[in-house]
């Protein structure tokens, strides 16, 4: 079976963005860029069913400009087969990513769509849930397990409580949480196979959706920051402080 | 206006973050109403009608919701949506699951962990683990809303709503639940708890979390962990505090062992007053902490448990 993963390009996740001065958007100019930690975690996943016999495609897909080859070039050294490069100057709403990853699980018919839970800088939590939806696909999100059994994929979620497990349908779409696995480091001959791998670019405008953003963004500004605190000497002091001046505790 | 709010509950209790997220909807301003989707969820019903602000309680219980599916449930929400302007649910891990499946069943945006509202269509989220805040309008006609509980305060419970059983079953039909494994604890909710004492890496092994154990108890805590302690499999994944884990916002806040990384900060930085326990004075964590004490835990918890 065909896994599509589709994947972000974010901001490093040990850069601390800045927010620009005229208070317009974050300053992404000269940062780190990453694949969003998720979206590494579901390749690897999609790169370990195959290695086990059960994948036979692995497919990775990211929608932004021709920046994002990097990130599709790291799935390739992963171990992803081919890459699809939607083409687009936009920095799109979940949905409208969603309806394009749409015409792409019509078009290649995966069994199994595997992505990140969150990407780190919009921090939505929404893509999956939302092609889930328009594909008419179970969903299996924050996922620490995941086993295809038949034709049905079994997956642990970490929710509130602890785990759940759910049994779904397939194609089914299924969005990966930090414990699901640990993703291997590309070796160098990999790295270098992955430059002679297919890459396909396909303009954005050529799917013909209606890719107008459904939200604006006013402004962007710092977080309120915490005054800085004081060290205390002795556990005496701190229980002494949390009593008499922050009132915490009696 | 109409705003649809989705109780969040376990079938026997509403859970209390609800009523934070029907605080959100009172900013938006119209009139609320609360819906309980489960199985044999009568208590909840019960608590969901004396929800302050909420002027409706629809009740669909029936066994297909019993365990939130989202293919059920977002089948359900959206075919109730059209009698309102606002959908809002709870940022926890039910919502976050459902909601942005019933946004895209309605074609609209889904706007995701609002901490403030500035209008109907003006909502305040942060963005980058926190460390920017954004200011974003919905365009659509319909808003679709997680609320993050951090940054609203409870409602009150003496309210008087009317209850409406509704019969409408929505099976998709395409996912079935297995099993839960779920935490069971004396302790209050890392949500729900006013005072979090939370353990990092620096705590070296899940035995070690035991220490936690008699602070937390002299002061009704509950207990967290960074992501280092979850991910070398000290605790399980429910207690993990952070970016991709719970956000909280207690009284007091104990970080115990923790580096302080941004991912973790994210998750707690909001609490009222943060105390931080690290043998490294160069830590991060010390730069957000009210009070942070240079100590190596193993001395320092057990004489913090003496002294409370």
């Amino acid at each position: 079976m065909k896994v599509l993963v589709p994947i972000k390009r974010v901001i490093d996740y040990n850069v601390k963005v800045r927010v620009k001065p005229d208070h317009s958007n974050v300053d992404l100019a000269n940062t780190k860029m990453a694949i969003n930690p998720f979206c590494e975690i579901a390749v690897e996943e999609a790169v370990r069913l195959k290695e086990a016999g059960i994948a036979t495609e692995v497919i990775a897909i990211s929608i932004g400009n021709k920046s994002c080859q990097e990130q599709l070039r790291t799935a390739l050294a992963l171990g992803a087969d081919r890459a699809i490069q939607i083409d687009t100057d936009e920095s799109l709403d979940a949905l409208n990513i969603a309806k394009l990853l749409q015409k792409v699980v019509e078009e290649e018919q995966p069994q199994l769509v595997i992505l990140g839970k969150q990407s780190i800088d919009s921090d939505n939590n929404q893509t999956g849930q939302m092609l889930a939806a328009l594909t008419g696909m179970p969903q299996g999100t924050f996922a620490s397990v995941v086993k295809v059994e038949g034709d049905k994929v079994n997956v642990t979620r970490e929710v509130d409580g602890g785990l759940q497990t759910v049994s779904l349908r397939l194609p089914a779409i299924v969005t990966t949480d930090l414990r699901l696995n640990e993703p291997r480091y590309a070796s160098l001959p990999n790295i270098m196979k992955a430059k002679r791998k297919p890459l396909v670019v396909k303009p954005a405008a050529d799917f013909g959706i209606d890719l107008t953003a459904r939200t604006k963004l006013l402004k962007v500004t710092p977080p309120a920051q915490r005054k800085a605190g004081i060290v205390v000497e002795s556990i005496d002091e701190l229980v002494e402080k949390l009593k008499n001046e922050a009132k915490v505790i009696s | 206006m109409s705003i649809l709010v989705i109780a969040e509950h376990d079938n026997s209790s509403l859970k209390a973050e609800t009523l934070k997220t029907v605080n959100a909807a009172q900013k938006i301003g119209g009139d609320i109403t609360l819906l309980v989707t489960g199985f044999n969820c009568q208590s909840v019903v019960d608590a969901a009608s004396k929800v302050n602000g909420v002027s409706k309680v629809l009740v669909c219980d029936n066994a297909v919701y019993e365990h939130q599916l989202a293919e059920n449930v977002s089948l359900l929400v959206t075919e109730l949506a059209a009698d309102y302007e606002h959908i809002l649910a709870t940022a926890l891990t039910t919502g976050k699951n459902f909601m942005p499946r019933v946004a895209a069943l309605l074609d609209v945006a889904q706007i995701s962990d609002i901490i403030d509202v500035e209008s109907s269509d003006t909502f305040v989220r942060p963005i980058y683990a926190g460390n920017a805040i954004a200011t974003v309008q919905s365009l659509d006609n319909k808003k679709v809303i997680t609320v993050r509980t951090t940054g609203f305060d409870a409602v009150a419970t003496d309210g008087n709503a009317e209850v409406v059983i509704l019969d409408t079953v929505t099976d998709a039909g395409i996912s079935s639940h297995v099993s839960d494994e779920l935490t069971v604890s004396a302790r209050p909710d890392l949500g729900a708890a006013s005072v979090i004492i939370s353990g990092g890496r620096g705590m070296q092994n899940g035995d070690n979390f035991k220490l936690l154990d008699g602070i937390a108890d002299k002061l009704g805590a509950a207990i967290g962990a960074s992501r280092a302690a979850v991910d070398a499999g000290f605790v399980p994944n429910d207690m993990q505090v952070g970016q991709t884990g719970k956000i909280v916002a207690p009284d007091l806040y104990i970080a115990v062992g923790i580096s302080g990384a941004i991912q973790h900060l994210a998750g707690m930085k909001d609490s009222k007053v943060i105390v931080a326990i690290n043998k490294d004075p160069e830590a991060p964590i010390f730069q957000v902490a009210d009070y942070g004490i240079v100590a190596d835990l193993f001395d320092a918890l057990p004489e913090l448990e003496s002294k409370l």
